[in-house]
């Protein structure tokens, strides 16, 4: 098993920070991972982006040619990688900010208003947890208590966020195709 | 218990848990996060950090902590590094043991930020002047760049000079699951004999230093500091040798380079093509005897040299293999960073 992920937004939209939950629930699971982000002068104003490589075997290369899945938080973020997605991979398009339509008949694709649903949540910048949950709901990669119980561990040092993250991630997990 | 951290981070707990006491840098990018780690953690472990005014001073200070008896340690990124090549000509010519991170960029010049591995010549061939080199370590993952440092500060009392770890933007930035070793009691290291601690006067007095003007004196030293380099070799070498046994074409790269390359070994295996991967670790003392072994082995046909840089390790490769196989090589530049199917496209390209 090894799953392949791409996910970029503009910087502060949290698409780092979704790579970082898959990270860590990751190597709760006792899998191998790997979180490589793009760094530089282009994090700033510009799209920010990690590749994140997880596997029942130690990661070889963590650059990712083909990812199995993209998380696209903004349109440049999906213009860029949308033909890299390995056919039969999955997209995850964030439909607050990209109108666009995938065009490619080979993909799975969600289209996700995470903003519209981070707000039912009670916090519009809890969007990028949002679309963690769909891709753990939709990916299958990891067991949902798991994701859900890093949250905890992350916000640690920031208890009251917990809830409303927590709430993110559920109505993000409750998305279909 | 694992921990999922960043390699710049991992190598500052590392170089804490081997010891050292002692840090002087300057900022730069991308190896930011080691400094920026150590002005907290150093002054828990009752140690000291010095953000210096230059590279020239910081690498100096570590000079001065190293002649002193204490772990000393820098870090910076090439054109840092660069800046830093007086003093580590100084600590090699004083028998100095230190510890040196270099979290290459893309050059020359200021260059770019991005992963590249073209300080190779400046680091194994020796950046400043005089006959000298020092232990060259290339870690591949977060783990064994933990691992490399954390033993760098006993190899470098050992052999009494600096070691240089030679890493990239990539294993800086990187997060990877690291298992972090037990802290080193550094009261309990064995005293430095040679310090300038205070300890001795008159007759008896200590002393570092690095000139000589008698050439009789100071080519008896550059015999023994290459005893030493000699006695390295025959302990330090390390190699990994990945799917070479059946290989027809052998990759070989370090670093995280290495694992694209390994990558890129599983891609043809797929395809039916044998391939193996030569990975050095210590890139000096450059493992010579697994090239020859392999390129002699009557199974390898060919190398491929795989580098971020226009052609540096192939010549040691080249050395080593002696006209065996040809050596090709590939490599991406400025801070771009092949994939696993670039290499494969190159390697199909001669099939």
């Amino acid at each position: 098993m090894e799953e392949k992920i791409i996910a970029a937004g503009f910087g502060g939209q949290g698409a780092l920070s979704i790579g970082q939950f898959i990270a860590y629930s990751a190597l709760e699971e006792n899998l191998e991972v790997t979180w490589l982000p793009s760094y530089g002068p282009e994090m700033r104003g510009g799209t920010a982006n990690c590749s994140v490589v997880v596997s029942d075997k130690p990661v070889a290369s963590p650059i990712i040619a083909t990812p199995d899945c993209l998380i696209a938080m903004n349109k440049p973020s999906l213009a860029k990688f949308v033909n890299d997605v390995k056919p039969g991979g999955l997209i995850i398009v964030n439909s607050s900010l990209i109108e666009d339509k995938v065009e490619r008949e080979d993909v799975r694709v969600a289209y996700v208003d995470a903003n519209a649903i981070a707000l039912k949540a009670g916090n519009v910048r809890t969007a990028n947890i949002v679309i963690l949950g769909a891709y753990i709901k939709l990916s299958g990669l990891l067991p949902h208590d798991t994701v859900y119980n890093t949250i905890d561990k992350i916000f640690a040092k920031k208890p009251k966020v917990i809830p409303v993250n927590k709430q993110a991630f559920e109505l993000g997990y409750a998305i279909e195709i | 218990m694992k921990k999922l951290m960043k390699g710049n981070e991992a190598i500052a707990e590392a170089a804490i848990r081997g010891g050292c006491r002692f840090f002087a840098g300057y900022p730069i990018t991308p190896q930011n996060e080691i400094p920026e780690y150590l002005s907290w953690r150093l002054n828990e472990v009752g140690g000291a950090f010095v953000q210096a005014e230059s590279e020239v001073a910081a690498i100096n200070m570590v000079y001065g902590a190293a002649g002193a008896g204490a772990r000393a340690m820098t870090s910076s990124s090439s054109p840092g590094i660069s800046l830093k090549q007086e003093g580590i000509s100084y600590i090699c010519g004083a028998e100095l043991p230190c510890v040196i991170v270099n979290i290459v960029r893309a050059g020359p010049g200021l260059g770019g930020i991005q992963p590249a591995q073209s300080d190779y010549f400046q680091t194994v061939k020796g950046g400043g002047h005089g006959d000298y080199h020092m232990l060259v370590l290339a870690p591949a993952t977060v783990q064994e760049a933990v691992d490399l440092v954390y033993s760098a500060f006993d190899k470098a009392d050992k052999y009494r000079l600096p070691v240089m770890i030679l890493g990239d933007g990539m294993i800086g930035q990187m997060m990877e699951a690291v298992e972090l070793p037990e802290m080193v009691d550094v009261n309990a290291l064995a005293k430095k004999e040679w310090a300038t601690d205070g300890t001795g006067v008159g007759e008896n007095r200590r002393i570092v230093n690095s000139l000589y003007i008698q050439p009789d004196v100071l080519e008896e030293i550059n015999h023994k500091l290459f005893a030493v380099y000699a006695e390295m070799k025959k302990n330090e070498t390390a190699v990994e040798e990945y799917m070479c046994e059946d290989a027809e074409i052998v990759l070989t790269g370090y670093g995280t380079v290495a694992r694209i390359a390994k990558s890129a070994v599983h891609m043809l295996r797929a395809k039916g093509i044998k391939a193996g991967l030569i990975r050095p670790i210590t890139l000096y003392p450059f493992p010579d005897e697994a090239y020859a072994r392999i390129a002699g082995n009557g199974i390898c046909r060919e190398m491929l040299c795989v580098e971020l840089s226009m052609g540096q390790m192939i010549e040691d490769v080249k050395l080593s293999v002696n006209g065996k196989v040809p050596v090709e090589f590939y490599g991406r530049v400025g801070g771009n960073v092949m994939t696993a199917e670039d290499i494969v496209k190159k390697v199909m390209e001669g099939r």
